[in-house]
């Protein structure tokens, strides 16, 4: 499908495409998807990340879901055996990249001023700050919001989306964009749940259903470290098969490795 | 609230669209949106006169054309209509369907107005 001949035109879409215009004026089908702008510079991040094997993951949430804890927990539960960066972002403030640092890995901070989410050029833009070809993950910590960061596809690989417990077990049914492309969910804060009492995982895993999201969804905890295994067997898994899918593609002579971009969905 | 972003990306795509065309401005243009976007077509509205003022497209008549989330069921086949925070299949039930439609964000067509 091209913007160039008209071959996006389908009789699904023609109808938007094509009515009579008044005189004095021409009209243009286009059908183009209005962040390709950013979809281009997404790509580019991704064929950077490919041309060593880098899996990227963008994780997501609502501010105060412990997208940071949980980050802090797994480099130090991976320590010896999977090289981890970071790419924070946040409105404000140097902390969460200060807080990785910590840890002994490095972290490149994004202050987005009163930008809601990361897009694609924010993070092509601080690429250059990291050692990217000695890493094997790399997390994007998304600016805490459930909804803007599920229409921007930064070049990653996987979304992974964080509920913590003492958030409604409703909020998959909520803020569907954002659920709906999630490859793993994660309930955390998950030690909380026998003192809360009304948050139901069940319930949470079925509304991630319904959206025709057949991913996991895993209770942990980072500060009791309880499920903590989960999530690190989901990302070696992860790493695992991206690292097998790149040699295959390698192999075959084929260009980048190419993924499903993040919510907003195909052109045409 | 990106909404305003993804007006000012529209922006440059429509003065790509008026230079490849040798167009001085446009009249009208039409956007599809559906409600698995991310994007609240009242906010894109509210948001065009900021991000068009001073652009090829400053005097341009914002259409926008919602559009209904569909789904086409793996069990069965059927497609139907539904939610948007409930994507099961209208027919037997099963959720495990593929999107159809609903999820568009695209310019669709641009009246252009030459010198």
């Amino acid at each position: 499908m091209c913007n160039t001949c008209g071959c996006n035109i389908t009789p699904g879409n023609r109808h938007l495409a094509r009515r009579t215009q008044p005189a004095g004026t021409t009209a243009v089908e286009v059908l183009q998807r209005l962040l390709s702008g950013n979809d281009a510079c997404a790509a580019g991040n991704r064929t950077r990340f490919d041309a060593t094997g880098l899996l990227v993951i963008n994780l997501m949430s609502s501010p105060g879901s412990g997208k940071t804890s949980l980050l802090e927990a797994t480099i130090d539960a991976l320590a010896d055996r999977v090289r981890i960066g970071v790419i924070e972002g946040d409105l404000e403030t140097e902390n969460d990249a200060r807080r990785i640092r910590a840890h002994g890995v490095p972290a490149e901070q994004i202050t987005t001023g009163s930008a809601c989410h990361l897009d694609a050029h924010m993070v092509a833009g601080v690429l250059d700050h990291l050692p990217l070809s000695s890493l094997d993950i790399l997390f994007v910590e998304n600016v805490g919001n459930l909804v803007c960061p599920a229409g921007f596809d930064l070049g990653q690989h996987c979304d992974v989306v964080l509920l913590s417990v003492t958030e409604g077990d409703d909020k998959p049914a909520k803020y569907p964009v954002m659920f709906r492309a999630a490859d793993l969910v994660v309930l955390s804060k998950a030690d909380l749940l026998p003192v809360l009492g009304d948050f139901d995982p069940g319930r949470a895993r079925q509304q991630v259903r319904e959206l025709a999201n057949a991913a996991p969804v895993i209770e942990v905890s980072a500060r009791q470290q309880d499920g903590l295994r989960a999530w690190t067997d989901w990302l070696l898994g992860r790493l695992q098969q991206h690292r097998a899918d790149a040699g295959t593609q390698r192999a075959a002579s084929a260009p980048a490795l190419r993924y499903r971009p993040v919510g907003l969905g195909q052109s045409a | 609230m990106h909404e305003l972003a993804i007006c000012q990306a529209l922006v440059e795509q429509l003065d790509g669209v008026a230079r490849q065309n040798g167009a001085s401005g446009m009249s009208a243009i039409w956007v599809s949106i559906g409600p698995l976007s991310g994007v609240e077509a009242e906010l894109l509205r509210n948001a065009w006169p900021f991000a068009c003022a001073g652009t090829v497209a400053e005097h341009a008549v914002l259409h926008l054309q919602p559009s209904s989330v569909r789904v086409v069921c793996r069990q069965c086949g059927a497609e139907s209509e539904a939610q948007a925070n409930r994507l099961v299949c209208g027919a037997c039930g099963n959720w495990q369907t593929d999107l159809v439609s609903g999820d568009e964000l695209m310019l669709t067509r641009v009246e252009l107005v030459h010198d």
